[in-house]
């Protein structure tokens, strides 16, 4: 079957089955942002914006796209470099795998706060998101700095 | 937890005197790789396979231990696409070993790439290759396998002289004496005694016994295990794969497959984390059978479940440690005797066995007797393999408990009698010398150890009074401080070796090849700094491209702790040649002595000040404009450290503790370690903090669950969670100077040292607490409830 949905503002009818997740048809769509980690919803490395909110896209069907906008990474790459530039700058990338899903929480946690959110806010809107490289102390301070500088803006 | 109560923000680190000598070493750079993987460009194993590759699933056991009786592919090979299903029959009896190790490996040759026999709930039987993957994995169903069901053994602790052999098989071996026992279940066996240590445990006053049991832990790295193979223009067969050394996946293939090393390639694209456990062929000789079948490109991407069930975990170890001292806490034995339990399979079974005495005992080299031994077991579990921390981790959690123990034995400061007793710099240890991985040790001086400021720096982050390291915040709720040392290594000595090789291109930039393998650590982006550093160069100019082997120099891969030190010694040894030979080759064109060029700024000018040349010109010179004299210049180093100078840190945790519900919550960890100079300091503390997380998660949460039938019950993230960012409160990392004179700028590792602690800290935390000494990990809720009310029972 095909379903026809928007990714990243761009009109596509693509293939999938029935039970399939949207993870694997993004994937195959050539969408390799989007990481396999768990496949149970757990880790949070396949996450993309459907109509703006964050989902995991392993146990999203496929099939409820049809007609939605799906925003992966690469959708929103500007602003995602603007936060690579202090992930990176407190070395807590690290293996990467995570970071796409990761950063792409950060950008919809920046936007559905109107103020910058407190750690336990920032600690609890990515507890999804999980990073077995960092300790995640590197990413708290680099989210911090970010949404500080994206505040003063 | 959530945990709002945060202690105060700390203040940024004091800047590292290192950090002042030196222009691109020890400075904050960005990973080369980090804007692109954010951005979620292809790079993963994953990312890169080719549009016409068969999809593998691989058909896995459903017993612990059962022989094979038949196979029968029939309705799999039924199904329209599905091209293939191999089995035991069609791959070489030859025995290997699955753990990417030295040559020879330490490990028996125990295993077969496919066999008549399976040892564990998801031992490897068959291998389908379909068009996509949703047919290979219907037809995987469709496999119809006969089993004849053996008993397995599942407890470690009966395994020594079961009845029941998991390897009664002919034909395994051990590639150089191990202890190797098959028909005792043992996979490897050691013994080492300096002193009479029963003599000197008789003549202590004070004697304190520990036995701690450690768990079986998953790496849960998040890119599961992948590999794809096709065969190149040259016929060759290539393997992309997920694994963190490059070269033994070679060597071990080719023994595998009884081919010449020259017929494969191998290579690692970016990989999303290891911890050890792709230090080891899981994947690819099943793509490599696919291929070699059918000729045509083949994919496998574990499942998260199968890198659960069967890849590697953590050596599950019962560690007992025997302390003997005198009342004044003066240490005079120690005595650690281990079991550790490798599973269905000895891969790394001696070697992580003895790193839980080697790279823990050194600590306290002032004892007149030592004594490690034990055995290594096989069980009908999942096999154990590497794991940060390689059983030091394991060992660190019995010795650091003992030491506390005697510590309230003998009513002093646990920071004091560690301070009494521990290894200081300039000083050696006889464990050193008598104990490597799996062969003789290398004797040490130890040029850098900083665990006293360490210790000092850590004291002073916790607020550590002795006196009250336990105080009541509501009711039955406790708040309780502990703590713990530890030491690492910087690589195998003498039988880790890494090369780097580096060459000028036009423009004026550097190639730097390594056959280093970068795991998300950073070690690209370093190795790049230290060559940049010698080169005199910014970072932009050296382009890093490594583990490939075909086109980068030979590495042994990442692990144990060898980058930095090992792998960075050969760049910076590559850079010095390459300096002197740009020196030399300016030097001729302006007919002076390579003395009297001055090399800075990227020019290079003569002493005299006449005659000047940049970089940039003199590298079109070279390649396009001196006529005959025209030269590619480059150099190839290699480096085989004749040490392993061991890291350091010292920890201290505040946990919270509920005394009503058994919850243990850590408030803070802090964590101070001592490793040289830090190439890239950031890198090296995030790589301490997600090994303290990880050594938490050992600590508190995580464990590897099986039924009384063997199958694994925690085989997915919901049912084994790791750690997530709201469940520890604080983790404080510094770093203190130092500097190795043996290692690159300084260097020693930060791969490892961040885990070792953990277990033992926290352990250690809730004895001051409660007085109970858990020695079950994990530390679960209704563990800590159970001990706690055992406690009770036997005090009342």
């Amino acid at each position: 079957m095909n379903i026809t949905l928007r990714i990243n503002g761009k009109l596509e009818s693509i293939e999938c089955l029935p039970g399939e997740m949207l993870t694997e048809v993004l994937r195959r769509a050539g969408h390799f942002e989007v990481k396999k980690g768990c496949d149970t919803g757990n880790c949070g490395a396949c996450t993309v914006l459907v109509d703006g909110k964050p989902v995991l896209s392993c146990s999203y069907l496929a099939v409820r796209a049809e007609g939605k906008e799906v925003t992966t990474i690469q959708g929103l790459a500007d602003e995602a470099k603007k936060f690579a530039a202090f992930l990176t700058a407190e070395g807590a990338d690290q293996c990467g795998f995570c970071a796409p899903g990761f950063a792409l929480t950060v950008l919809a946690m920046k936007d559905e706060f109107s103020s910058i959110p407190d750690e336990a806010q920032i600690r609890h809107y990515l507890a999804g998101n999980l990073c077995r490289c960092s300790g995640y102390e590197g990413q708290i301070r680099a989210i911090k700095k970010y949404l500080e500088a994206q505040h003063a803006e | 937890m959530q945990n709002n109560d945060y202690p105060t923000p700390l203040p940024n680190d004091a800047t590292l005197e290192a950090t002042e000598k030196f222009n691109v070493v020890a400075h904050d750079l960005p990973k080369v790789d980090g804007e692109g993987l954010v951005l979620g460009r292809p790079a993963y194993t994953d990312d890169l396979v080719p549009p016409n590759a068969l999809y593998v699933k691989l058909v896995r056991s459903p017993h612990a231990f059962a022989r094979i009786l038949s196979i029968d592919p029939t309705d799999a090979l039924a199904l329209p696409g599905v091209v293939c299903v191999l089995t035991w029959k069609d791959v070489p009896r030859i025995p290997i070993t699955r753990a990417g190790q030295g040559n020879p490996e330490p490990s028996p040759h125990d295993r077969f790439i496919l066999d008549e026999y399976v040892r564990y709930v998801g031992d490897e039987v068959a291998v389908v290759a379909a068009e996509t993957e949703a047919l290979a994995e219907k037809a995987a169903g469709l496999v119809k396998v006969e089993y004849q069901k053996l008993k397995p053994v599942l407890d470690f602790e009966h395994a020594l002289d079961n009845p029941i052999v998991i390897h009664p098989e002919p034909g395994i071996h051990e590639m150089f004496p191990i202890g190797f026992e098959p028909k005792r279940n043992i996979a490897a066996a050691y013994h080492m005694e300096i002193g009479d240590v029963e003599q000197e445990l008789a003549a202590s006053p004070v004697k304190v016994e520990t036995t701690v049991h450690t768990q079986a832990q998953q790496h849960v790295a998040l890119e599961p295990h992948t590999a794809f193979s096709y065969i190149d223009l040259q016929g060759r067969l290539v393997i992309v794969t997920s694994t963190q050394n490059p070269w033994h996946t070679r060597r071990l293939l080719g023994l595998a497959f009884q081919m010449p090393l020259r017929q494969i390639r191998i290579v690692k694209p970016r990989i999303g984390g290891g911890f050890g456990g792709k230090q080891h062929i899981h994947v690819e000789p099943y793509v490599a059978m696919v291929t070699m079948k059918t000729g045509r490109p083949a994919r496998l991407a574990l499942t998260r479940r199968e890198v659960f069930e069967a890849t590697f975990t953590r050596h599950e170890m019962r560690v007992k440690v025997r302390l003997g001292a005198n009342p004044d806490g003066k240490l005079r034995a120690i005595d650690m005797q281990v079991l550790s339990n490798t599973g269905a399979y000895g891969e790394h079974a001696l070697t992580t066995f003895m790193v839980a005495g080697s790279k823990t005992l050194p600590l306290y080299n002032k004892v007149s007797a030592v004594r490690f031994g034990g055995h290594v077991v096989y069980t009908n579990k999942v096999s154990a393999g590497a794991f940060r921390g390689y059983g030091a981790i394991q060992g660190l959690t019995g010795l650091e408990a003992a030491m506390d123990e005697l510590a309230h034995k003998v009513g002093i400061d646990p920071v004091e009698l560690r301070r009494n007793n521990m290894l200081h710099e300039g000083e050696t240890s006889e464990v050193f010398r008598i104990m490597g991985e799996g062969t003789e040790g290398v004797a040490m001086n130890i040029e850098s150890c900083k665990l006293e400021e360490c210790i000092a720096r850590g004291k002073e982050l916790i607020g550590w009074d002795f006196t009250q390291l336990v105080r009541e915040v509501a009711p039955g709720v406790l708040r309780a401080k502990g703590m713990a040392i530890a030491m690492q290594g910087s690589g195998i000595p003498l039988i880790d070796m890494g090369s780097a090789r580096i060459e000028l291109q036009d423009g004026g930039f550097f190639k730097l090849h390594v056959g280093a393998t970068d795991l998300g650590t950073g070690s690209d982006t370093i190795l790049a700094q230290i060559a940049a550093e010698e080169l005199g160069v910014d970072m932009a100019d050296i382009v890093v491209y490594s583990s490939d082997t075909d086109h980068t120099p030979f590495d042994v891969g990442a692990y144990a702790s060898s980058t930095t030190y090992v792998s960075g010694s050969a760049v910076l040894k590559a850079a010095r040649s390459l300096k002197a030979k740009l020196i030399e080759a300016v030097a001729e064109k302006f007919g002076v002595a390579p003395k009297d060029i001055v090399y800075t700024q990227k020019t290079f000018m003569t002493a005299d000040g006449t005659k000047s040349l940049s970089l940039n010109d003199f590298s079109y010179d070279t390649l396009y404009h001196d006529g005959e004299k025209m030269k590619t210049i480059e150099a190839t180093e290699s480096f085989s450290g004749s040490k392993s100078p061991p890291p350091y840190l010292a920890a201290f945790v505040e946990i919270e503790i509920d005394t009503e519900t058994g919850k243990v919550n850590v408030v803070h960890y802090v964590a101070v370690a001592d490793v040289g100079t830090p190439i890239n300091p950031n890198l090296a503390k995030v790589q301490i903090e997600g090994g303290l997380l990880q050594g938490i998660g050992l600590a508190l949460y995580e464990d590897v669950r099986y039924s009384e039938a063997g199958h694994m019950l925690s085989h997915n993230m919901m049912t084994y969670p790791i750690p997530s960012r709201e469940d520890v409160g604080r983790i404080t990392v510094e770093l203190v100077d130092s500097y190795e004179p043996s290692g690159p700028f300084g260097a020693k590792s930060a791969g490892e040292i961040g885990i070792d602690t953990p277990p033992a800290a926290i352990a250690n935390a809730i004895r001051n607490a409660t007085g109970v000494r858990l020695t079950e990990y994990p530390f679960t809720p209704e563990r800590v409830l159970a001990a706690l009310k055992a406690a009770k029972t036997q005090h009342t």
